[in-house]
């Protein structure tokens, strides 16, 4: 049967329930939140219908540019950490067996499945003083007494490189499957070291996959609402923490919708550059 | 690249990984309440202890419910919009593909807020229904991608030979294309599960004081004192996601599926 335009009303009926659904439940909601942004704030954790910029006027604070600055730093920093360490290990492995393959992506799946607060548990875990990594060593004998290592910042980057690492690869996945073999055997039989072959020839030719995927990842890392809050100290708080913490807390909505709506336009507009950066990929 | 070099690679990246989980497997199994690692005493009372305290297994109950629900309400949707998508030329219909997938790209503490001022706004907030529904919208993108990837895969010349025979729309949907995309659906299906089970700043936002699911129980000990049951709520965890994902993998194309979910994705 071939795909055909819609003939009469009753054509559309199987568009009915998930389009009604996906309006009631995602548009709807999320124009509340932008209504709810421009409210005014009551005492007590309520708010009163009204059209002020109060909220977003917060934004221009010295402490709210920290927050956001830090936020961006920390998702650029969690994202090429992940890029480098993902990209030789996505590479190595569309180069294997089938099967080896399938080990590895069910794994990488359980682990992005995990809950942040799940990940946020073990590596706290991992890190604290009476089970962390620290008394593997002292038992070693490379240190003489365990300690703590969180909270600090390397915390709050490990958990979320943990975190983002299985998405970045698996987002690498298809463009290295699809990566023509040949162009490395190319440079193989013309003399380049593997090493070599993988820096001039792989690298190069993914430049675009490259490039989308830092910013996929970035996103990623911008969502991390808990790890910072669970690893780190009160400075090393980001956006998303932030608005759960005044949604929650602060019982402040009108303050949290406006971060959120901000940090909507924030990742539409590296949507956007992905998009872009896709398009010339498919040009070049 | 050399082979000694990848096995190195391979090796510290899947301890990286595998790291975190062997020490909370370790915590999990301490005779005493102490998060201790390397564990003192041998115990399974914790493993115990999430079936019979009354807390753990309400807070178990209540994910697996959840799950299990919004994972079918998330294909209900997910269904007929792939198939009419697949079925039909109407590009403007593509608006819903995209706010399908809309949810789960945007940072999770957005769609979170959005249902939380939604349902307090028309006074559902705290109602153990607004959970499954909320979910179901994060993870529609999940079977509607694994769906799209299902009806591309279906060869169109066979339906048109059940057309030419007489069969008609509801027939060859029922004989020929339900039976070809179920391995997508039961895929699309296990992914939203397994994401819902884990899930915990929606489900915090729109149940969070009435109900506990267990990552809400998870994070809530985090806060006001640590047991051991929580690394081996964790072990449940990572083993019941291994297992689902494992049987897709073993049932299904997983290469291909996460092929496809990643272009897709971006």
């Amino acid at each position: 049967m071939r795909r055909e335009p819609p003939q009469k009303l009753g054509d559309y009926a199987p568009l009915l329930f998930p389009a009604a659904m996906l309006t009631i439940f995602f548009v709807v909601p999320f124009g509340t939140m932008i209504a709810v942004s421009f409210f005014q704030r009551l005492q007590g954790g309520f708010y009163t219908p009204a059209f002020v910029f109060d909220n977003y006027a917060r934004f221009l604070s010295a402490f709210f540019g920290g927050v956001l600055g830090f936020s961006l730093f920390l998702a650029i920093t969690v994202a090429i950490c992940c890029v480098v360490l993902a990209l030789p290990f996505t590479y190595m492995l569309t180069r294997m067996g089938r099967k080896v393959q399938v080990v590895w992506l069910v794994a990488l799946l359980s682990i992005l499945s995990l809950s942040e607060v799940i990940i946020g548990f073990a590596w706290s875990t991992l890190f604290s003083r009476t089970a962390g990594i620290t008394n593997i060593l002292v038992a070693l004998g490379i240190m003489s007494e365990a300690k703590a290592l969180t909270p600090s910042f390397g915390a709050v980057l490990t958990g979320m490189v943990y975190q983002a690492f299985p998405y970045t690869v698996l987002v690498l996945f298809p463009a290295l499957v699809r990566l023509d073999p040949t162009l490395t055997e190319a440079a193989r039989t013309l003399g380049a070291s593997p090493l070599k072959a993988f820096f001039t020839v792989v690298v190069p030719a993914l430049r675009n996959t490259i490039t989308a995927t830092l910013i996929m990842v970035f996103i990623f890392a911008l969502g991390s609402y808990l790890l910072p809050q669970l690893l780190g100290r009160p400075q090393h708080w980001t956006l998303s923490v932030l608005i759960t913490d005044q949604a929650i807390y602060q019982s402040n909505m009108p303050f949290a919708a406006a971060m959120a709506v901000f940090l909507v336009l924030v990742t539409l507009g590296l949507v956007a550059l992905t998009v872009i950066a896709g398009r010339k990929g498919e040009a070049a | 690249m050399t082979s000694i070099f990848r096995k190195a690679y391979f090796f510290l990246i899947g301890l990286f990984l595998a790291l975190p989980i062997i020490v909370v497997a370790g915590v999990s199994v301490n005779a005493k309440q102490t998060l201790a690692f390397p564990p003192q005493g041998f115990s399974l009372s914790w493993y115990g202890e999430i079936f019979f305290n009354p807390e753990w297994r309400s807070a178990l109950f209540a994910s697996v419910t959840l799950a299990l629900l919004s994972a079918a309400l998330a294909v209900a949707i997910a269904l007929p919009l792939a198939w009419f998508l697949w079925r039909r030329i109407a590009p403007w219909a593509n608006i819903f593909q995209v706010l399908g997938v809309a949810p789960f790209t945007l940072p999770p503490v957005i769609t979170a807020l959005g249902m939380l001022t939604f349902w307090a706004t028309v006074g559902f907030y705290g109602q153990p229904w607004t959970a499954v529904v909320s979910h179901a919208i994060f993870f529609v993108t999940l079977p509607l991608v694994t769906l799209s990837l299902g009806f591309t895969s279906i060869d169109r010349s066979l339906v048109e030979a059940a057309s030419t025979m007489g069969a008609d729309e509801r027939t060859i949907f029922r004989t020929v294309v339900l039976p070809l995309i179920l391995p997508y659906i039961v895929s699309g299906y296990a992914f939203a599960f397994v994401l819902s089970l884990n899930e915990y700043i929606v489900a915090y936002m729109t149940v969070g004081f009435t109900m506990e699911t267990l990552p809400i129980k998870i994070f809530n000990a985090l806060r006001y004192g640590y047991t051991p049951t929580m690394a081996s709520v964790t072990v449940l965890f990572v083993t019941t996601a291994a297992v689902i994902f494992g049987l897709v993998a073993r049932f299904g194309d997983l290469p291909k599926l996460l092929g496809a979910m990643s272009s897709d994705g971006k």
